[in-house]
């Protein structure tokens, strides 16, 4: 009955709404405009349309960076499904199984998810250093890494480049892996404890091993949150920018190491590219909306396990 | 027999568990402790204690004597405090109003809220900078005018994620309550601020938190509209301090060690508020 007049809604609803259209929505359209102009610095007035108006469309199919981006963020994508979503879900199940500590484990799981990816990606510089970092000199005491002999008969040790071609892919993604493993892994618990333990005893009643109550009880009826971790997953990956802009800057190595974000992120700014930048932001929308569908349409068909 | 193999496989279990943890733990540790370790030792023994002669204050030192961190602990502090504080009154009002009524048009604003996590903000961003050069507030060099175009798009870009979180709670609330407040002579704003905001303290709490650490590690929209020495924030010294460090390893990780021990003492406190609000919104959202 006290809600039975409308006006005060006018003062709930108004504010949030006025934030969300002014620098969400109008903003979200205007950037779709924006990639068929010509805009020349970040902040000035369009000069007018672009002389071909679809030219950076036409830019997204022949820029061999973006290709590498794409390519990179796609690779990005389906590791931090299997091994995010694979590691959290594996942790989770074991948490799930054990009486004591099961608090701690999620205390200290999730902890890195509330550090800066700006001082991560600078731990992580020093972890990967070249010349004497963590990685680096585990190997070295270990006796894993090889030596060059020079003339004078001086012992050279021979450290691994982690940023260099061959393994820059390594050493960008797991941190950006491991960072929100937690993160998957408190909603898969969560949603394990919300499975009625009757279940489990009626199984083991009925003669049900530990593997098989997880094969035919636990993963069934954990399916939608494991949709929905898939879902966060996805577009997450898409919008990784901090860690790998800390670790790696514009695109290094030799151009291999793009992201859609951090390419998006070195056209607008550094580049002075607004327009195409503002195409590639329209890129990581579809692409977030393309993966979730298609995600949608292959797991949600499939009821049986 | 069966009892032997089974506490075989629960150490099995705490040994991956406990390995896990230290992939989480120890890479701070370290980071920590060559924050204290002697110039040039990080290279060649990083792993032992820095004990005696390998021990020093000098890393420290020298951050806080060649960056600027008061004044960037202040710019941070100012802008994600502002942040923190605008999202939970804002949200907390709109999804008083979206649980309580019902009112034609609720349907589209739900869906513009859910619609609204999705956009990120690479595709917002540029926009928002034109808007508000236009408004005369970005670009200005002037640090209040740049610290305001900083916290009005970061409460935009947390407003959504706080609603849903907001409403998941309110809505399991009693309406009975509310109608006895009323009843005594309560008006529909007091209602909201004594009876809503007490008993959805801890869903409040899990917001304030979301959006402070949100914005306080936000380093793609601060670098946008902070860009003059004065208007630096934690996150942006950090980055600067990262281009222009060298090989002063030390000094990184000092630097490191000064923009997490803030975090980590909100975490420390707070974290069963943080993990236990979190996955209510995000597996209802």
């Amino acid at each position: 009955m006290i809600y039975k007049r409308k006006t005060p809604l006018l003062v709930f609803l108004i504010p949030a709404f006025l934030f969300l259209v002014v620098y969400l929505y109008y903003p979200f359209l205007q950037n779709i405009i924006n990639t068929f102009m010509d805009i020349e610095g970040l902040g000035r007035p369009a000069s007018g349309f672009n002389e071909v108006w679809y030219e950076n469309y036409q830019r997204l199919f022949t820029d061999p960076n973006l290709r590498t981006a794409l390519k990179n963020t796609l690779i990005l994508t389906v590791c931090t499904v299997v091994f995010q979503v694979g590691i959290a879900l594996v942790l989770a199940l074991m948490v799930d199984s054990i009486r004591v500590g099961g608090q701690v484990f999620r205390t200290v799981y999730f902890f890195p998810i509330v550090i800066s990816a700006t001082a991560l990606g600078l731990m992580f510089n020093l972890i990967f250093l070249y010349r004497g970092g963590m990685i680096n000199q585990l190997l070295l005491n270990l006796g894993q890494l090889d030596y060059e002999i020079k003339a004078n008969g001086k012992m050279i040790v021979q450290w691994i480049d982690w940023k260099d071609v061959e393994h820059f892919m390594t050493t960008m993604f797991s941190p950006v892996i491991w960072q929100y493993v937690g993160f998957y892994f408190v909603i898969i618990v969560t949603g394990l404890n919300n499975i009625p333990s009757e279940l489990f005893e009626a199984a083991e009643i009925d003669g049900a091993s530990g593997l098989k109550k997880i094969r035919y009880i636990t993963l069934p009826l954990l399916k939608n949150v494991l949709f929905t971790c898939l879902i966060l997953a996805i577009t997450g990956s898409l919008k990784v920018f901090d860690l790998p802009w800390v670790m790696f800057g514009a695109g290094m190595p030799e151009n291999q190491g793009w992201l859609t974000g951090t390419y998006m992120y070195d056209q607008t700014f550094n580049k002075m590219n607004v327009d195409y930048g503002s195409t590639i932001a329209v890129l990581i929308v579809v692409l977030g909306v393309l993966m979730s569908t298609l995600a949608n349409k292959i797991f949600k068909r499939s009821d049986e396990y | 027999m069966k009892i032997k193999k089974f506490s075989f496989s629960k150490l099995i279990i705490y040994l991956i568990l406990i390995l896990w943890g230290l992939t989480t733990l120890y890479p701070f540790v370290w980071v920590i402790l060559n924050s204290f370790r002697k110039k040039g030792l990080i290279l060649s023994d990083s792993f032992s204690l820095p004990l005696g002669e390998a021990f020093t204050w000098d890393n420290y030192i020298t951050a806080t004597e060649r960056s600027d961190f008061k004044n960037a602990y202040l710019n941070s502090f100012i802008i994600s405090g502002t942040v923190t504080i605008a999202v939970i009154i804002i949200a907390g009002l709109a999804s008083y109003g979206m649980v309580r009524y019902r009112f034609k048009g609720r349907g589209l604003l739900y869906s513009m809220i859910t619609a609204g996590m999705m956009f990120p903000v690479f595709s917002t961003i540029i926009p928002v900078f034109r808007m508000e050069v236009v408004m005369g507030i970005a670009g200005t060099g002037n640090r209040w005018l740049s610290i305001l175009a900083t916290i009005l798009p970061q409460i935009a870009g947390n407003l959504c994620f706080a609603i849903i979180i907001l409403m998941g709670f309110i809505q399991s609330v009693p309406v009975d309550l509310e109608e006895s407040a009323y009843l005594d002579g309560c008006n529909i704003y007091q209602v909201f601020f004594k009876i809503i905001v007490p008993v959805a303290k801890p869903s409040f709490a899990t917001v304030a938190i979301f959006s402070f650490l949100w914005s306080y590690n936000d380093l793609f929209t601060q670098s946008f509209f902070l860009r003059y020495p004065q208007e630096r924030t934690i996150t942006g010294l950090l980055n600067e301090i990262s281009s222009q460090a060298g090989v002063n390893y030390g000094l990184m990780a000092a630097s490191v060690v000064l923009v997490v021990v803030p975090v980590l003492i909100v975490y420390i406190f707070l974290q069963k508020n943080i993990i236990k609000g979190l996955t209510a919104g995000a597996i209802k959202g």
